[in-house]
């Protein structure tokens, strides 16, 4: 069966540093892949390569089979490859609702169309709040969403990588900032859609990551020094000094 | 069905608009012609500053090449504004698909100097033409003829600009509430969250670009009708500032905004040089003034004094004000 | 083409492009620090033209006018920066170059009040008039090379500054780390005026160093300040290097090409396309770097 996505040797390194170091991961139909690591790890580079924002020195990237390592970012969404930021990244002046369905509207083969105002298109707006109240922030719908409070901020997010009708997520850190309501209630909203999409999750919470990851990959300064179910991961003594443990240092993995 | 603040802010001024040719003197006539041109003109700037989120200071360029294709065509013999019109937008349309392709890629501080140089690479291209007069411009015989009505004609002539600038105000505002609109206005927002679900920005601000450079095309053309002149003057990017400094001074990001500029500025400038000739030693700091110390445009001004804010569609409760905001 | 006439043009190109680079100094400078889009630098130019026929005019001493002048430029410079640049750096580019843009309205109006409309001449002075022969068959005049090899001795000046000395490694800091500057205790408010008042006195040297060629009017900088511009999207913005190079580039392309294009294209086309030249330029750089050639900032 052939992966959902998949990194094939992938390298980058800025200057001297180098920031991605032989990643070959793989995200499997309907799993869900964690990447755990430390802070300077490489994971937002990691990321910034699948997303296409970053163009990595050496190595491939294929998404559903296909080579998309030179595809725009753009084109590699339109594929089905949707993302939520780790930092929130939404559209400020618009409203909840207007997000999502502006992320409605770019399913559409183009959106050159002067003439009719958009919030009166239901075709882009049914569906749009359909997700804010399977995200439970429908009564946020018509609120400008600069005004909205952060946690609604990381709903906002999902709901919108949700709207692109994507087959894989690229979660970034979607806990990050959430009280412990919050937490829970996304937890439970990774929870159902897991199966449905194939996700790579990126997430610091380990509670949340040995819950609902199929797989772990651990990333240690740049590379994965360690994969497989969450069983094996707890048990990795690499992976138990380079992250799990209290020690400042990261061993390097043994020669 | 009740009316709004805002239909009766847009009914008066439209009435106002109207009666100007009823005071009896060309000279406010014409006067008021002006206004509607360079609004219609500034407004084309405001779609990309306050819409795209692209500050252009070359936009005099399409106007002046809407002024020499116009120009050009009529002195060539071609009278009908139908086809004059159209050719001196689709020119300017020309030269924008080049600059843009060049200049889109570029951004901030890079976008605002590749505008401004192209803007005056027409500027000398227009001082060149030494048949066209070369620096100092050359006349026109006569205006052209729409769909052979004469638009010889002070009163006439003013009510067809302000007809086409009436439709090209609601063209731009139909299209700023479009799904285009909101691609545009998104890519102003967050363009790196744009890309991530899936629109590619560039051909978007291209079109936005386009669409811009046609409308300022029209302003030159009418503008060349108007005087029956055109010189290179009207390309250089003392122009482009000019417009910007009217959007600015009207209020960006807003529709009526840029016109009111158009006004304020083109009223100041007719007051002050009474006074003096030097009146851009006044007015230079004026525009500074503005910039530093006054916060927001007279539109939005207005608006606020009068609570004539946009009121959003029934269907939805009210939400919260966007106003006039810059 | 001959080849008297080639290296004429030469030295021609490389005078104007050092002309070009001084100004650009100053605009990338303050561009690359303080993150401001300057337009008002063309008047700075002006300026120091005007200055320097009213010092002349007054003390009869080429030399000594010019440092008069030199310190007008800069004391002007320093009551913008203060004036009008301070409450703009928090600003965004619209607000910058609107200031600046009207900055430039009250400048070119400004002197013509003071001096009016009439060109003013700037006659050579006479220890710098007269040609040399640098080459068979070629007399070039001993004011280009002299105003030359000023440019040059400002460049190394320059460098020396920016290498070297306190302020230059400010400078080299201030761009990426302005708060580190700002937290070690340093007057960055100080800095930037007088990273400024240096960019004042590039510009207003290479006005009065062009005043005699061209003639000293209202609006002298603008053109200037144009190929300024189109310099620095070549060369990059925010570095010295990229204004060299970029100058350089501008001055030698716009040199031949006015003498060039005429001779293979006719009066009237080579003059379209002599306007169009340089951006043609500019054009083909940006197809290749979107940033330009030594680009140290993005946007």
């Amino acid at each position: 069966m052939t992966a959902m996505l998949e990194t094939v040797h992938l390298f980058k390194s800025f200057g001297a540093l180098q920031v991605t170091d032989d990643v070959s991961l793989t995200v499997e139909e309907g799993e869900v892949h964690a990447l755990i690591g430390p802070n300077g790890a490489g994971k937002t580079t990691l990321i910034g390569q699948i997303t296409g924002e970053l163009a990595p020195d050496a190595g491939e990237i294929r998404f559903a089979g296909r080579d998309i390592t030179a595809l725009a970012t753009a084109s590699r969404a339109r594929m089905g490859l949707a993302r939520s930021f780790q930092i929130t990244s939404i559209f400020p002046s618009f409203t909840a609702e207007g997000n999502v369905a502006l992320a409605v509207q770019a399913t559409e083969k183009h959106s050159f169309r002067f003439w009719r105002p958009a919030e009166t298109i239901e075709r882009l707006h049914r569906p749009a709040r359909q997700l804010l109240r399977q995200l439970g922030i429908v009564e946020r719908a018509d609120t400008i969403a600069a005004g909205m409070a952060h946690g609604e901020h990381r709903q906002l997010e999902i709901a919108m990588a949700l709207a692109t009708q994507p087959r894989m997520l690229l979660l970034d850190e979607p806990m990050a900032g959430l009280g412990l309501e919050e937490s829970q209630a996304m937890l439970t909203l990774l929870g159902r859609l897991k199966g449905q999409y194939s996700i790579l999750l990126i997430e610091h919470d380990m509670d949340v990551v040995f819950t609902l990851a199929d797989r772990i990959s651990v990333l240690v300064n740049g590379r994965v020094i360690a994969s497989g179910d969450a069983e094996a991961i707890r048990n990795d003594p690499q992976v138990r000094v380079a992250y799990l443990g209290e020690d400042d240092e990261f061993g390097a993995p043994d020669a | 069905m009740r009316v709004s603040r805002r239909t009766l802010l847009y009914l008066a001024l439209l009435a106002l608009a109207l009666a100007v040719p009823l005071l009896g003197n060309t000279y406010y006539t014409r006067f008021a012609t002006q206004i509607a041109m360079y609004g219609m003109a500034a407004l084309s700037v405001d779609l990309l500053l306050g819409y795209v989120g692209l500050i252009t200071f070359g936009q005099a360029a399409f106007v002046g090449v809407g002024a020499y294709v116009a120009g050009m065509l009529t002195v060539a013999g071609v009278q009908d504004a139908l086809i004059v019109w159209p050719a001196a937008i689709l020119g300017a349309i020309a030269f924008a698909l080049i600059i843009g392709a060049l200049s889109l890629r570029t951004e901030g501080f890079q976008f605002i100097m590749v505008t401004l140089a192209f803007a005056q690479m027409v500027y000398y291209i227009a001082e060149s033409l030494r048949s066209y007069g070369g620096d100092n411009g050359f006349t026109v015989p006569r205006r052209n003829t729409l769909a052979g009505m004469s638009l010889a004609n002070h009163t006439v002539f003013y009510y067809v600009v302000l007809a086409l600038l009436i439709a090209v105000m609601v063209f731009a505002a139909r299209l700023v509430k479009s799904e285009f609109g909101m691609v545009i206005r998104g890519r102003r927002d967050n363009e790196r969250r744009l890309a991530a679900i899936g629109f590619p920005p560039f051909r978007y601000k291209f079109a936005a670009f386009l669409i811009a450079a046609g409308i300022a095309g029209l302003s030159g053309a009418l503008m060349t009708n108007h005087a029956r002149f055109v010189s290179p003057a009207i390309a250089s990017w003392q122009v482009s500032g000019q417009l910007l400094a009217m959007v600015i001074l009207g209020s960006a990001g807003t529709l009526m905004g840029p016109i009111f500029g158009a006004a304020i500025y083109l009223v100041f400038q007719q007051v002050l040089s009474d006074y003096t000739d030097h009146w851009m030693i006044f007015f230079g700091p004026l525009i500074v003034a503005r910039v530093l110390f006054v916060r927001e445009g007279l539109w939005g001004m207005l608006v606020r004094a009068l609570g004539a804010h946009e009121i959003p569609a029934p269907r939805r409760p009210v939400a919260e004000d966007r106003g006039a905001a810059e | 083409m001959t080849l008297a006439l080639f290296i004429e043009q030469v030295f021609n190109g490389v005078q104007f492009g050092l002309m070009l680079f001084l100004m650009a100094v100053g605009v990338t400078l303050v561009f690359g620090i303080m993150r401001v889009i300057n337009l008002a630098h063309g008047s700075l130019f002006m300026i120091g033209g005007y200055f320097l026929v009213e010092a002349y005019n007054r003390t009869h001493s080429y030399l000594l006018a010019v440092v008069i002048a030199l310190i007008g430029v800069v004391v002007v410079g320093a009551v913008l920066e203060i004036l009008v640049l301070r409450p703009l750096y928090s600003r965004g580019h619209l607000d910058q170059v609107l200031a600046t843009f009207g900055l430039t309205m009250f400048f070119n109006e400004a002197v013509v009040v003071i001096w009016g409309r009439v060109p003013l001449n700037l006659a050579i002075p006479s220890f710098l008039a007269g040609h040399v022969q640098i080459f068979p068959g070629v007399n070039y005049p001993v004011y280009r090379l002299a105003i030359t090899g000023a440019a040059i001795a400002c460049g190394l000046l320059l460098y020396l500054l920016i290498r070297y000395t306190r302020m230059g490694a400010l400078i080299r800091a201030g761009s990426d780390k302005r708060e580190i500057v700002e937290a070690l205790g340093i007057n960055i408010g100080l800095l930037y005026t007088a990273v400024f008042g240096l960019g004042a006195a590039l510009a207003g040297l290479a006005g009065m160093m062009t005043g005699p060629l061209l003639s000293v009017e209202s609006g002298m900088g603008d053109p200037i300040l144009i190929l300024t511009l189109v310099v620095i999207v070549i060369g990059g913005s925010g570095s010295v290097r990229g204004a060299l190079v970029g100058a350089l580039l501008v001055g030698v392309f716009d040199t031949f090409s006015r003498v060039m294009l005429p001779r293979l294209f006719g009066l009237s086309a080579g003059s379209a396309l002599v306007g169009m030249a340089v951006y043609v330029l500019m054009a083909v750089v940006l197809v290749f770097s979107r940033t330009g050639l030594f680009a140290a900032h993005r946007g």
